[in-house]
């Protein structure tokens, strides 16, 4: 691990018309970290997740991100094209609903070759075998490679959605309730596949979740959101066993144990 | 002997936000101090604090104040201002802790879960493995259970799990919160063996040891919790 962050948060503020949905927030994530956000709905999660990762423009703040040659973009800072051409390569996001985050009318195959091609893949057998190996390791049946994503269970979309991101190395990745609807079996798999790519690859991921004992297994780090704002950060463990913001508490004794 | 961990004036409460804001005095700046081979015993009754010491010196608690200082390659880290992902570090290759809980990604097999820790620590992917193998056998799982997940074992068994990915790795630093407990007679023997080891091959040793047997075999000095921690 590097001792510089690979994106940097600056009081980051969004809010919706009059209804401010994200409030001076400040986070960093280090290469190889894996952060888990949580916090009761309608807390900011998504609103934060966007204003990271490109998709909404923060009203206030800033986002700074270090990219494979060392140096730091002002992300919000930089044109359009820059920043798309960073959601397609560097970074992947994948959306509450996976339906935001897949192409319909394409194949799953296709689906998952798009992001290859992104980076400039060519050769179209390569391109449809790393879509089957892609399939596999997130449990979807290679054989349905030219099924459309509505021929899919929403739990299959959202492992589509998944290997349709990590299929390209990113460094980055933003999941917006990447397990939610999973049965505990495949969930298990895709934990054990995001904590290997960041042990293994160095790859950072940002997973917004509602489960704390998913949080528990995979995340390093941990940030409890609640009206906009992050009330307690810290290690992972410590914020579950010790946790000291009255919310943080509740949130904590209101499952069974993680 | 170098001193390897050193807790200096902790004090550590709990408020509880959500019942009165009862506030639970439980350290009351503690000191103490653990050299390479020596292994220190916590004793006293329930609920003293015993364990919230080793949590603390873990990382898992945060002390209200005072520092908690572990020797890491020539460098003292104070935990208790440490990042978090220092403490991540020092947890791969410094400090190792046996708890009560076994915490496994579902699905991992019992051999992967031993031979991670090791990975962790810096071994390669066929050294990990040959020392999982050996500690696993060590710890007398049988083989047939090594390509499973630990999830569905008994608990005698995910105790050795626990054991077994803690000792896989020569961690300079051990934290041990009851390693014998739910293990019988045989097995108790065989942990009790690996912390003598452990100790001997100069590890700083802070540990739990309800089984006064157990106690006696791998200790070398105790504390009596009772005495300096000031419960209010
Ligand atoms: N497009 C929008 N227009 C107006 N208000 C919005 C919009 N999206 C979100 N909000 C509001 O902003 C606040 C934060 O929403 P956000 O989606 O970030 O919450 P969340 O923490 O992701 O919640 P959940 O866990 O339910 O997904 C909420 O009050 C929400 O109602
Ligand atoms: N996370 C926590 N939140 C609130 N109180 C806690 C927490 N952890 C421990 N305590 C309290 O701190 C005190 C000391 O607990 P600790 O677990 O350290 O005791 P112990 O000496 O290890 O006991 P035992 O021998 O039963 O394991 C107890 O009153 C306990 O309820
Ligand atoms: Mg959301
Ligand atoms: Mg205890």
């Amino acid at each position: 691990m590097t001792d510089l962050p690979l994106l940097t948060a600056t009081s980051l503020s969004y809010a919706y018309g009059r209804r401010m949905a994200c409030q001076d927030v400040d986070l960093e994530i280090w290469p190889g970290e894996v952060v888990a956000i949580v916090g009761e709905s309608g807390s900011g999660k998504s609103t934060l997740l966007g204003c990271l990762s490109g998709r909404l423009r923060p009203d206030r703040g800033h986002v700074a991100y270090r990219d494979r040659d060392g140096a730091v973009l002002d992300v919000w800072a930089e044109p359009e094209a820059r920043r798309r051409l960073l959601m397609r390569t560097d970074w992947g996001m994948v959306h509450q609903n996976p339906r935001d985050g897949l192409r319909l009318r394409v194949s799953a195959g296709g689906n998952v070759g798009e992001r290859l091609m992104a980076v400039g893949a060519r050769h179209y057998g390569d391109i449809r075998q790393a879509a089957q190996a892609w399939l596999e390791r997130v449990e979807i049946d290679p054989a349905r490679v030219d099924d459309l994503p509505l021929a899919f269970s929403g739990g299959m979309q959202q492992r589509l959605q998944i290997a349709r991101v990590l299929v390209s190395n990113p460094r980055l990745v933003f999941m917006d309730e990447p397990t939610g609807g999973l049965d505990v079996s495949v969930q298990a798999r895709l934990l054990d596949l995001i904590r290997g790519l960041s042990r293994d690859l160095g790859l950072s991921a940002l997973v917004v979740t509602h489960d704390l004992a998913v949080a528990r297994l995979l995340a390093h780090r941990i940030v409890v959101m609640r009206g906009g704002g992050i009330v307690e950060h810290g290690l992972t463990d410590r914020v579950l066993d010790d946790p000291h913001h009255p919310y943080t508490q509740l949130l904590v004794s209101s499952v069974l144990p993680a | 002997m170098t001193s390897m961990l050193r807790l200096v004036d902790v004090s550590k409460s709990f408020v509880l936000h959500n019942q009165g804001g009862i506030v639970l005095r439980v350290l009351d700046r503690l000191s103490l101090e653990v050299r390479a081979q020596e292994c220190v015993a916590l004793v006293g009754p329930s609920g003293i604090g015993k364990s919230t010491i080793l949590r603390i010196a873990h990382g898992n608690y945060a002390p209200d104040s005072g520092r908690v200082i572990v020797a890491a390659d020539g460098r003292a880290t104070d935990i208790a201002a440490a990042p978090p992902r220092r403490i991540l570090a020092l947890r791969r290759d410094t400090l190792g802790h046996v708890s009560q809980f076994l915490r496994v990604i579902p699905r991992v097999p019992s051999i992967e879960v031993v031979a991670e820790a090791a990975r962790d620590a810096g071994a390669t992917p066929a050294e990990a493995r040959a020392r999982a193998e050996a500690m696993l056998a060590r710890v007398g799982i049988p083989e047939r259970l090594w390509p499973l997940s630990p999830t569905t074992f008994s608990g005698g068994e995910q105790q050795r799990i626990n054991i077994a990915r803690v000792f896989v790795v020569p961690y300079p630093v051990l934290l041990l919160d009851e390693p014998t407990a739910s293990l019988d007679a045989e097995n108790r023997r065989i942990v009790v063996g690996l912390v003598r080891e452990a100790r001997l091959r100069g590890a700083a040793i802070l540990g739990i040891f309800h089984d006064p047997e157990a106690r006696e075999a791998v200790a070398t000095s105790e504390i009596d919790c009772t005495a300096v921690l000031r419960a209010a």
